[in-house]
């Protein structure tokens, strides 16, 4: 943790910075795809360009305003976040994202349940994988089956009755 | 018809035999997933959205209205026995509930809760039965003016008026408005920032970026911090019942909570949290036993609960009269009306009468069924908190991803042979995007509220100036939208001058984070 409250350190903060810096790019892209909307020629007075510019205009503004606070190095103290775990929780999402279309949801989301679970410390993924698989093939039973909800089958879900 | 029988009708809707299961099961599911440690009501709500979805519109409003109070009751159980606030309005009750529960008073403490969100739920939502046809009177005399400026109000007391930051909490508005420019601009037909991928369309879900924000944020954000913190559950020892004494200290506090929590939920200011620090505050004040306070007090867990609860029902005015989310939990009910192309607001009241009072009449419902079961069954909670981390949250990705294919399954995203959901890509980038937020301190309320508010607000300010032929100063012509204004830019001075005086802890306590 980084300690230290607002004015003591007045070292400008680079994270801030860089938030900054993307508020101004967003800002950036708004207008820019505004500006290239093709209006048809009646038009209202108030098209459908007004309130993008007026939100674009806003993001600038707060762009500098964060500008200001991180060269007074005011933003509130944070942890330092450990990425490993993170990591594991964004590869269980892209596998699953993945595998969806082809695997079905049970072994797809199975996988997302065991890499979330390796994540906050619980393996080896050997054990997990397949309690994840069991516990998504019941959930999709339950929700594709009983509720209708229309959720992509594999080759597990096409053995169940 | 007045309001007396327009209400019973709406109690013989709810009590079909039918509307009643779809009313248990909402309350059971939503005090379920509730009381899951580090799930607020709106995530709750969020999450469970899908289980209506092949219900028609009366059945999962109703089992709706049974999700949204199930969720603020298992939202108290968790801070009494866990000391982890599910939700900022739940702040207060953990401070002294949990402090009774380590006392080995953990059934009082949760029987004052539960009894206390009962009768608060009641005389609120009762309240809100009576108030909200006089609102729709005042609200059919709006014009787009006003509700521009109604919505500028909302605006900037969700994001300004509290929280340890002006900057950060517009900053997080005004990414959830650029959030909500995307898409098919109503009135033109033109698309805005859809980059030609067709999936953008139809703008962002908002029910997709609060489980984005919600749910994956929060778990990338535990997982990469508190691994090594360990939550404690207080076993409930001796009675669950409250002794005479109990009642005794509880009763005015209940009362007490429901005239501070009501109002406040009532006003388009949101932020069911603000209620309960001031019931906090009030009990403190009053009591015959202040140095308890702190230590464990009754009074400090009866007062807030029932302002939580009573404000989590004077939410409901705004949302239904005018159409105007002021929560987080709000802005997804709303995304919930709109699956079913209906439009909250003073029209609701006429065009759809009965499922409204069916819906408020639920609200009845669901609260009885709430008390009747959560004492018996607190075992089964306390279980449900037991559950170890890793399985948690694992459950809750699985949850938040089901939830999204639910509401949109189409695999329209292409990567060479594989086909993916886009929708899940969003979840996954919005998730991202959340865990961001938390780490740098920016609130998470306003980026929701943005994002449904944003083309809403949008509408009423074009139709007023096509009325008004592109004059701008049509927006402040009438007295309506002034004081509307005027109030608004109280809500950023007054804290303002607060801080400037030394005040500012206060504010930041009351940071509206969750709902």
């Amino acid at each position: 943790m980084t300690t230290g409250g607002p004015n003591l350190a007045r070292r400008p903060d680079g994270a801030a910075l860089v938030i900054a810096l993307i508020l101004a790019v967003i800002a950036g892209v708004i207008i820019w795809q505004t500006s290239q909307m093709r209006l048809p020629p009646v038009q209202q007075r108030v098209g459908p360009t007004v309130f993008p510019y007026v939100i674009a205009a806003g993001l600038l503004a707060l762009s500098l305003g964060t500008l200001v606070q991180a060269l007074r190095g005011s933003f509130p103290p944070r942890e330092k976040g450990d990425m490993g775990p993170m990591l594991w929780i964004v590869a269980g999402l892209l596998a699953q994202i993945m595998l969806l279309s082809t695997a079905g949801f049970a072994i797809a989301t199975g996988l997302l349940f065991a890499f979330t679970a390796k994540g906050f410390g619980r393996g080896p993924l050997w054990q997990t994988i397949p309690i994840g698989i069991v516990f998504a093939l019941l959930v999709w039973f339950i929700f594709a089956r009983g509720l209708q909800l229309s959720l992509p089958a594999g080759p597990l879900e096409r053995l169940l009755p | 018809m007045d309001t007396f029988g327009l209400l019973y009708e709406g109690l013989l809707s709810a009590l079909q035999w039918q509307n009643l299961i779809y009313a248990f099961i909402g309350v059971t599911l939503g005090t379920a997933v509730g009381v899951l440690p580090g799930i607020g009501p709106a995530l709750t709500v969020a999450l469970l959205l899908p289980v209506t979805y092949k219900l028609d519109a009366a059945g999962s409003l109703i089992m709706f209205a049974g999700i949204y109070y199930g969720g603020m009751y298992g939202g108290s159980t968790t801070s009494i026995l866990l000391n982890t606030p599910g939700e900022s309005a739940s702040i207060v009750t953990a401070l002294e509930g949990n402090k009774m529960a380590r006392k080995g008073r953990g059934g009082p403490a949760l029987a004052t809760a539960a009894i206390g969100s009962f009768i608060a739920g009641l005389i609120a939502t009762l309240a809100l039965a009576f108030i909200a046809p006089w609102v729709v009177k005042i609200a059919l005399m709006f014009g787009p003016a006003d509700y521009f400026a109604l919505m500028v109000l909302a605006f900037v007391t969700v994001s300004a008026a509290f929280g340890d930051s002006p900057l950060r909490g517009i900053t997080a508005l005004f990414i959830g408005l650029g959030l909500g420019l995307i898409g098919i601009d109503l009135q033109s037909g033109q698309a805005r920032l859809a980059f030609g991928i067709p999936d953008l369309l139809d703008g962002i879900e908002v029910t997709t970026l609060a489980v984005a924000l919600f749910a994956i944020g929060e778990t990338l954000m535990i997982a990469s911090t508190s691994a090594n913190v360990k939550d404690e559950v207080m076993a409930i020892k001796g009675s669950v019942w409250m002794t005479l004494e109990d009642w005794k200290r509880s009763w005015a506090p209940w009362l007490r909570g429901t005239a501070i929590g009501f109002p406040i939920g009532a006003m388009p200011a949101g932020g069911a949290e603000i209620g309960t620090f001031f019931s906090y505050a009030a009990e403190r004040q009053l009591t015959k036993h202040p140095e308890e306070f702190g230590e464990g007090a009754i009074e400090g867990v009866a007062g807030p609960e029932a302002a939580n609860n009573a404000s989590a029902a004077g939410t409901l005015v705004p949302l239904l009269t005018l159409g105007l989310p002021t929560s987080a939990t709000a802005a997804i009910m709303l995304a919930g009306f709109q699956q079913f192309g209906l439009q909250p607001g003073p029209l609701l009241f006429t065009n759809n009468a009965s499922l409204v009072w069916a819906l408020i009449a639920s609200l009845l419902v669901a609260n009885f069924m709430l008390v009747v079961l959560n004492l018996p069954l607190v075992g089964l909670w306390v279980r449900l908190l037991n559950i170890p981390k890793p399985w948690l949250y694992g459950g809750i990705l699985v949850f938040a991803t089901l939830g999204t294919l639910g509401a949109n399954g189409a695999m329209s995203g292409h990567l060479g042979p594989i086909s993916f959901s886009f929708e899940l890509m969003m979840l996954l980038a919005f998730g991202v995007l959340g865990y961001l937020l938390r780490l740098f301190g920016y609130p998470i309320a306003p980026v929701v509220i943005g994002l449904i508010l944003g083309p809403m607000a949008e509408q009423q300010l074009r139709r007023a100036l096509a009325i008004s032929q592109g004059d701008f100063t049509a927006l402040v012509h009438s007295p309506i939208a002034i004081g509307l204004y005027v109030i608004a830019a109280a809500a950023v001075l007054v804290p303002l001058w607060l801080r400037m005086r030394g005040k500012g802890d206060v504010l930041s306590q009351m940071a509206a984070d969750e709902d």
